[in-house]
């Protein structure tokens, strides 16, 4: 795969990591967060995290928007699902996500919901568009990488005179939310941010300005594979190392400073900044998420089923990810993780979703305290191709 | 055979005709179906016996018997390289084949719909007879049940394989020991992500076919050599992941994979990186896994790469000493992590 | 977040639609967020839509400064 593979190539991430070893001062520990989870994911995916040094420190941000999800809004997608018998449609990533009373989207298939997963915003409109006599609630949800064909569809709805199409919008943006880790009281110094990718390509680099100025917090916008992370780690440290705080921009074949401004105004156009909306693990954070404008109004799922009210549902007492999203704590450091709280049985937000902390580290990552992880099999025999 | 003038008042319309409940009543409906689609189909000395049952023959002297058994649910029925009939025989003829037996003899039940076209089940019938004739397997006895509209997905297929294994054969999911190798036949990922490219919900267009074939033959090539085949085993559900964790916790050891090593389709790994699913964890019908010690592995793979299901054969992974059984993987770019379970299902993501 | 990947344009289509290709496999997807993109460029593609269209200079100066820091490594 073009423009894929070059960014795998291992030859050139052992240099990257003999760089980082070279950059990284050994007197120094350096708190680095990765806001996104998609970082997240390929540090546990590709096993980078065991090529970094060990005062090198990744802290796992927030930017998980299945994680971030407030388990009150799953359940208004059930009930539409359930009581309302409309067609719901939803990204995959959330048909597993557990609510209420022990229900999931997928569990309320089973029960007789319409639940339908769609790989893209366009296949809900298309449903809608299929299926006349019914209604169809596409459940939207992603920071600002997914919000634009959302409002593509729904401006699509408005030009087709769609009546039985409708969106319950849980969009959120990125800076409010970052804004929040740096901002939240006693939380541990970090020393730089790894800035969203695909978000970047969208916002552009420019916004994550207001971030660094206010903080004084150098951030390295980097794309996902590995040697982008790589780097974007390599231009942290130096960045640290010679007292800068500045944003740069590592991902620079995708991101512009003032990203895509077809998308921005499309956006702008059909949503608007509510004032505060609930984040799972963080809390309600002003002017951090997005709502369908009046002019789209009857678009809006949350206007055209006035039953729906949010009800706030608290997480298990023991749940950790609040400490684990703002970067206090570690999976690990969680009593009930990889015990009762596993992926096949997500109790917290962190272990929903492949991206989160908790379960990056419970997939990918666990083997690490055992005695085997360093095992160097090198010397066991292998067959030269 | 019996020289009774034909029964049956009409031809069944294979063209345009359905399934209906009569044909699961177990009257003329049922026998004339069994007649002209099975036993046309599957025709071998046993089914003309005519009897609910085969009597076979005990196995020779220094054999031993095995059996195995599986149901057969996919969607669609009718996909890239194959369909849910030969699948059904491939399906069941290697899971024999992984215990080191030669498959011999299938028995093949079906549950069919209230409205399932008889030209489909002609065409899956005639697919499974045309599977079973390759493997060199007859399917000797069946059953036949129908199920009103709305209780089943068309067809539904349950086959029982049963066959011999030789001497002291035995390959097992415990016996991998540390020091052991791992090999694999070939690609992964491709069955699943052939039945994936036909979702209505997922729609991309591609040049992957399933991988669904009989692995008996390679497996009598691979104990030909000679080798202590220690475990044998295909990772279909679950991909290669599943089957590689079920035998370190089987065996009571650790694995460590080369990624650089598992050969994937390129077509199959972009599929992959669209729907953000691993090809570690995506369903194999043709592919089988070999475990033995490090000295018999050059040999086994030279047999395995000269067959023809087998010719991207590679050594993937080495068996070590880990109390907590874990299987890890030094990933292509140098690092190392670990290749847990299946947790859920895979679904395709968004993030 | 945000599961994208980089795929060639091989053919645009009517309703702002085009045929992507990757190594093969090939989706239609939307450029409604996009401007000027031709039958060869690579887009960003997310959730069956094109995001941004990825600039090959800069991909390759990205590469090459990889392969510089490896020959000083």
């Amino acid at each position: 795969m073009k423009y894929v593979d070059e960014f795998r190539d291992g030859a050139l991430a052992q240099n990257l990591a003999t760089s980082i070893l070279k950059e990284a001062q050994p007197n120094l520990t350096y708190r680095l967060m990765e806001f996104c989870g998609g970082h997240t994911h390929a540090l546990s995916r590709y096993g980078l995290l065991g090529m970094l040094p060990a005062n090198v420190q990744m802290i796992h941000g927030p930017g998980c928007p299945v994680c971030v999800l407030p388990i009150g809004r799953v359940d208004l997608a059930i009930r539409l699902a359930l009581e309302h018998d409309v067609i719901l449609c939803s990204y995959g990533d959330c048909l597993r996500v557990p609510a209420s009373n022990q229900m999931s989207l997928l569990k309320a298939k089973a029960l007789g919901g319409d639940v339908r997963m769609v790989y893209s915003a366009l296949d809900a409109l298309k449903i809608a568009t299929n299926h006349p006599t019914r209604q169809v609630v596409f459940f939207a949800i992603g920071f600002e990488t997914t919000t634009p064909p959302t409002a593509s569809i729904i401006r699509q709805a408005k030009a087709a005179g769609l009546k039985n199409f409708s969106v319950l919008c849980n969009h959120v943006l990125t800076l409010p939310a970052m804004e929040a880790i740096l901002t939240q009281p006693g939380g541990f110094p970090l020393q730089g941010l790894v800035g969203p990718a695909h978000v970047s390509t969208v916002i552009g680099s420019k916004p994550h300005q207001s971030i660094t100025t206010r903080f004084q917090m150098p951030i390295v916008i980097s794309g996902f594979e590995p040697l982008d992370l790589l780097q974007g780690i390599l231009m942290l440290l130096r960045q640290v190392n010679e007292g800068r705080a500045e944003v740069e921009n590592e991902f620079t074949r995708a991101v512009t400073p003032t990203g895509n401004l077809k998308a921005q105004a499309l956006v702008d156009e059909v949503f608007e900044v509510r004032e505060s909306f609930e984040w799972r693990g963080l809390g309600s954070l002003p002017a951090s998420g997005l709502k369908i404008r009046a002019a789209y109004a009857e678009f809006d799922a949350e206007l055209r089923y006035p039953d729906l009210i949010y009800a706030n549902v608290p997480d298990h007492k023991a749940c950790e990810c609040g400490a684990i999203l703002r970067g206090e704590k570690r999976p690990q450091d969680c009593k009930i993780f990889g015990t009762i709280c596993t992926p096949d049985n997500p109790i917290g937000s962190c272990m929903v979703s492949s991206e989160g902390a908790c379960a990056a580290h419970y997939t990918y990552g666990r083997f690490s305290e055992s005695g085997t992880a360093k095992i160097n099999v090198s010397g066991l025999s292998r067959l030269h191709e | 055979m019996s020289k009774a003038k034909n029964i049956y008042a009409r031809p069944l319309d294979l063209k345009h005709g359905r399934v209906n409940m009569t044909h699961g009543s177990g009257g003329r409906a049922s026998a004339q179906l069994i007649e002209t689609v099975f036993s046309a189909a599957f025709d071998n000395e046993y089914l003309r016996q005519g009897n609910d049952g085969a009597v076979l023959p005990l196995p020779p002297a220094n054999s031993r018997l095995v059996m195995s058994t599986d149901a057969h649910v996919v969607s669609p029925l009718f996909f890239p390289g194959g369909d849910i009939g030969s699948l059904s025989v491939h399906g069941t003829v290697n899971d024999v084949a992984m215990l080191g037996a030669r498959p011999l003899w299938l028995s093949a039940s079906f549950i069919l719909e209230e409205g399932f076209a008889l030209s489909d089940l002609l065409r899956i019938v005639n697919s499974m007879a045309q599977a079973a004739k390759v493997a060199g397997v007859a399917i000797v006895t069946g059953d036949t049940k129908v199920v009103e509209r709305g209780k089943g997905d068309g067809v539904y297929i349950s086959t029982t394989g049963v066959g011999y294994v030789q001497g002291t054969i035995a390959p097992s999911g415990n016996r991998a020991l540390a020091g052991d190798v791992i090999l694999l036949s070939g690609t992964i990922g491709d069955h699943g992500m052939a039945i994936m490219s036909q979702r209505e919900d997922l729609q991309f267009e591609s040049a992957i076919e399933s991988d669904s074939a009989a692995l008996h033959e390679l497996v009598a090539t691979m104990l030909a050599t000679g080798a202590d085949i220690h475990v044998l085993r295909d990772p279909t559900r679950g991909g290669l992941a599943t089957t590689l964790n079920e035998i370190a916790r089987q065996s009571g050891v650790g694995i460590v994979l080369n990624e650089d090593a598992i050969p994937v389709h390129p077509q199959v790994a972009a599929a992959c990186e669209f729907l953000g699913l691993d090809p570690l964890y995506i369903a194999n019908e043709g592919k089988l896994i070999a475990i033995c010690a490090a000295t018999d592995a050059e040999k086994l793979l030279n047999a395995m790469r000269a067959h023809p299901l087998a010719q991207f054969s590679a050594l993937i992974g080495n068996v070590i000493a880990d109390d907590a059984c874990f299987v890890q993987m030094k990933t292509k770019l140098g690092g190392r992590r670990m290749v847990d379970w299946l947790n859920g299902d895979q679904l395709p993501r968004i993030c | 977040m945000c599961l994208a990947i980089p795929a060639c344009i091989v053919e645009l289509l009517p309703h702002d639609m085009a045929r992507i290709d990757l190594d093969g496999v090939r989706k239609e997807i939307s450029l409604s967020l996009v401007e000027d993109a031709k039958v060869g460029d690579y887009v960003i593609v997310h959730v069956g839509y094109a995001l941004q269209l990825l600039d090959p200079e800069e991909a390759a100066q990205t590469l090459s400064l990889f392969a510089e820091l490896a020959s000083q490594a």
